[in-house]
């Protein structure tokens, strides 16, 4: 089989990914710095190449409960957005981890608080990570760096999503989503033809129970059974999917950790502080949750420091410094509000903040 | 002479031959969660009926809405989503799109419907998605305890709404029926009630028409029925129905509104 190579922007990439991905249906509003997500898959007309299904909705809110019903269905959703959009989502998202519908959500992240900027930001990972919604869940968070990982991660997404029947973000960014790269694209997947009757609602035929789709217990007991039902969920991707990327991090006596874009301006600056004869390594985290804990609590007894190098005001800095648990210091540096630092401007921060002190 | 006259057992009622309405057998045993005199158990026992004649249960997925029937799917026997308040259209939307050839169907209260979910509303009916609507109006918040609704009359206490409904600074009582009516999506739009056996006969065959539209595949059947909320009223469910009659049914009254694509009258 020949492989086939398309030069991409990150949005398309996640688009021609949806279709090739076997996805049943997408759902959503135009946003920037992500309407591509929406235009391509309009011109792709994917009804014809797929039967898949594309509608813009009136809004986010409507977006994600269309989300909502074709994922009860049992389909293979996607939808995508940018923060303020993602803002919108919460709601729905915290319905559907609680009634515990699979799904993919990209969020194409933009400088914020409020209406913010369109430049692209890492702003959003506490909301991302920590819930964002209301009441006690996670979605599963996938971080690209790369184009190839945007189309990458849509089928992978729909996989973890159904084997955890939770909701999975692609936490990206409008450099990654706007950046054009080399893609090798994957084969079609075929659009599923069965569906799990254990709790799809298709309509109830005699051979099986009735499902019923719901986020509601109004009996507390039953609730909280529900809540460990997903923290049991939390507790197996914790062991199971934990993904991350180690760059020179062998001998490293420093660390930065950064995902997404500012793990790839991070790789550079790797170079910059090994050319100044520091031994300095990056770890990628690729899943945002689970975060590569482990593998930080343990980093902390050979390396000296560690910068968390985000396109924010320090958010994942927090489950560094939890990971390591005061052994070593932590650091935070980056811009942010839709500004991205350069190389140079992390080597600085990292001499200042970790190398000398 | 002793006349014996022999006490007439319930048993002796309950014949086929006596029948004149029956709890339909995709009610479940479920005991209702409704107020007595409430419409929600009535209308849900039409929908029941309507899904058993028409034989579709095995491709008929409802979708509840936030309010007093947020418990719906507890009481009619088919497969459910529960929708976020509101947003149920939108659900509804996502369901029939990836599944065009089931029957779907939202039901939903005038909170839900008209204020929250106005957004939705009006937009599923705009585009025409192929889905039933069933929306029941009580002019009041009721699973909430009473406060004031879109629907709610003008000079109408409520319990946020004490002196009654000021318009001036509370708003207008909105018909979101006739509204949608205009909109070139609905198919089928019509206005009934439950609390007389004459108007359940209507409802019943304004709900059946409204699932049966479906295979048309020619936009949104909406049927609203005007209902009453003795307990959100504060009356007993006899007065409740008189005050609806003598008060919603002048604001917002009973018939076809659109009939098959058309405007009536
Ligand atoms: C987002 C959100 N806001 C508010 C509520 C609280 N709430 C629950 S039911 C309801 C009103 C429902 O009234 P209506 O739709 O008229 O139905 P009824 O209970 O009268 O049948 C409200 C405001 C909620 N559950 N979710």
């Amino acid at each position: 089989m020949k492989k086939e190579f398309r030069l991409l922007k990150g949005n398309e990439a996640v688009a021609e990914a949806a279709i090739r991905a076997g996805a049943d249906a997408y759902f959503g509003y135009p946003i920037t710095p992500q309407s591509e997500v929406l235009e391509y898959l309009m011109l792709e007309k994917p009804e014809e190449r797929t039967g898949m299904v594309v509608l813009q909705a009136e809004s986010e809110l409507a977006a994600i409960n269309m989300v909502f019903g074709a994922a009860g269905a049992g389909r293979r959703v996607i939808t995508s957005s940018s923060s303020p959009g993602i803002s919108l989502f919460q709601e729905g998202i915290s319905y559907i981890a609680s009634a515990e519908l699979p799904c993919v959500i990209v969020n194409v992240v933009r400088g914020g608080p409020g209406l913010g900027t369109i430049q692209p930001s890492q702003a959003d990972y506490f909301q991302a990570t920590k819930g964002g919604g209301h009441g006690d869940y996670h979605m599963l968070v996938l971080a690209p760096a790369f184009v190839q990982e945007m189309a990458d991660f849509v089928p992978l997404g729909f996989k973890l999503a159904f084997k955890y029947r939770t909701p999975v973000m692609i936490l990206t960014d409008g450099l990654i989503g706007q950046m054009m790269e080399k893609v090798e694209l994957f084969e079609q997947i075929p659009r599923a033809t069965e569906f799990d009757q254990d709790w799809v609602a298709t309509g109830k035929t005699p051979d099986r129970e009735r499902n019923i789709i719901t986020s509601l217990d109004l009996q507390a007991d039953q609730m909280e059974k529900r809540n460990h039902r997903l923290q049991a969920k939390y507790k197996k991707m914790q062991e199971e999917e934990v993904r991350f990327e180690e760059i020179a991090c062998e001998d490293a006596e420093y660390l930065m950790v950064a995902y997404g874009s500012s793990a790839r301006i991070c790789q550079k600056t790797v170079q910059l502080a090994r050319d100044r004869g520091i031994k300095a390594g990056l770890l990628r985290p690729i899943t945002l949750y689970p975060f590569p804990s482990n593998y930080l609590q343990a980093k902390a007894e050979t390396v000296k420091g560690i910068l968390s190098v985000e396109m924010n005001a320090g958010q994942m800095i927090e489950d560094v410094r939890l990971a390591v648990n005061g052994k070593i210091p932590v650091e935070h540096y980056g811009r942010f509000g839709g500004m991205v630092h350069s190389p140079n401007e992390v080597m600085e921060a990292f001499e200042e903040k970790i190398v000398k002190p | 002479m002793s006349i014996h006259v022999k006490s007439m057992d319930v048993k002796d009622i309950i014949k086929e031959e006596n029948l004149v309405y029956r709890k339909s057998p995709l009610m479940t045993d479920n005991v209702l969660s409704y107020c007595p005199g409430c419409g929600h158990g009535t209308v849900h026992n039409i929908i029941a009926e309507v899904i058993e004649e028409l034989g579709i249960q095995s491709n008929t997925i409802g979708v509840a809405p936030v309010g007093c029937s947020v418990l719906a799917y507890e009481f009619i026997h088919i497969d459910w989503l529960q929708a976020a308040h509101g947003r149920a259209p939108a659900v509804a939307t996502g369901l029939k799109r990836v599944m065009p050839d089931k029957y779907i169907f939202t039901y939903q209260g005038d909170g839900d419907l008209a204020a929250i979910g106005t957004n939705e509303t009006i937009h599923v009916c705009n585009r025409g998605e192929h889905i039933t609507i069933i929306f029941i109006n009580n002019g009041i918040y009721g699973m909430t305890g009473g406060q004031m609704a879109p629907t709610t009359l003008e000079g109408m206490v409520s319990s946020t709404s004490p002196y009654g409904r000021d318009v001036s600074t509370m708003g207008n009582p909105i018909k979101i029926t006739e509204l949608v009516a205009q909109l070139p999506g609905t198919y089928y739009v019509t206005r009934q009630a439950v609390h007389k056996p004459g108007n359940v006969r209507k409802t019943k065959k304004a709900i059946r028409k409204a699932f049966e539209n479906q295979e048309l595949k020619k936009g949104v059947s909406f049927v609203e029925v005007v209902s009453n909320c003795n307990s959100g009223w504060k009356m007993t469910p006899v007065k409740a129905n008189k005050w609806m009659e003598e008060n919603m049914f002048v604001f917002y009254p009973l018939g076809d509104i659109k009939v098959d694509g058309e405007l009536v009258k």
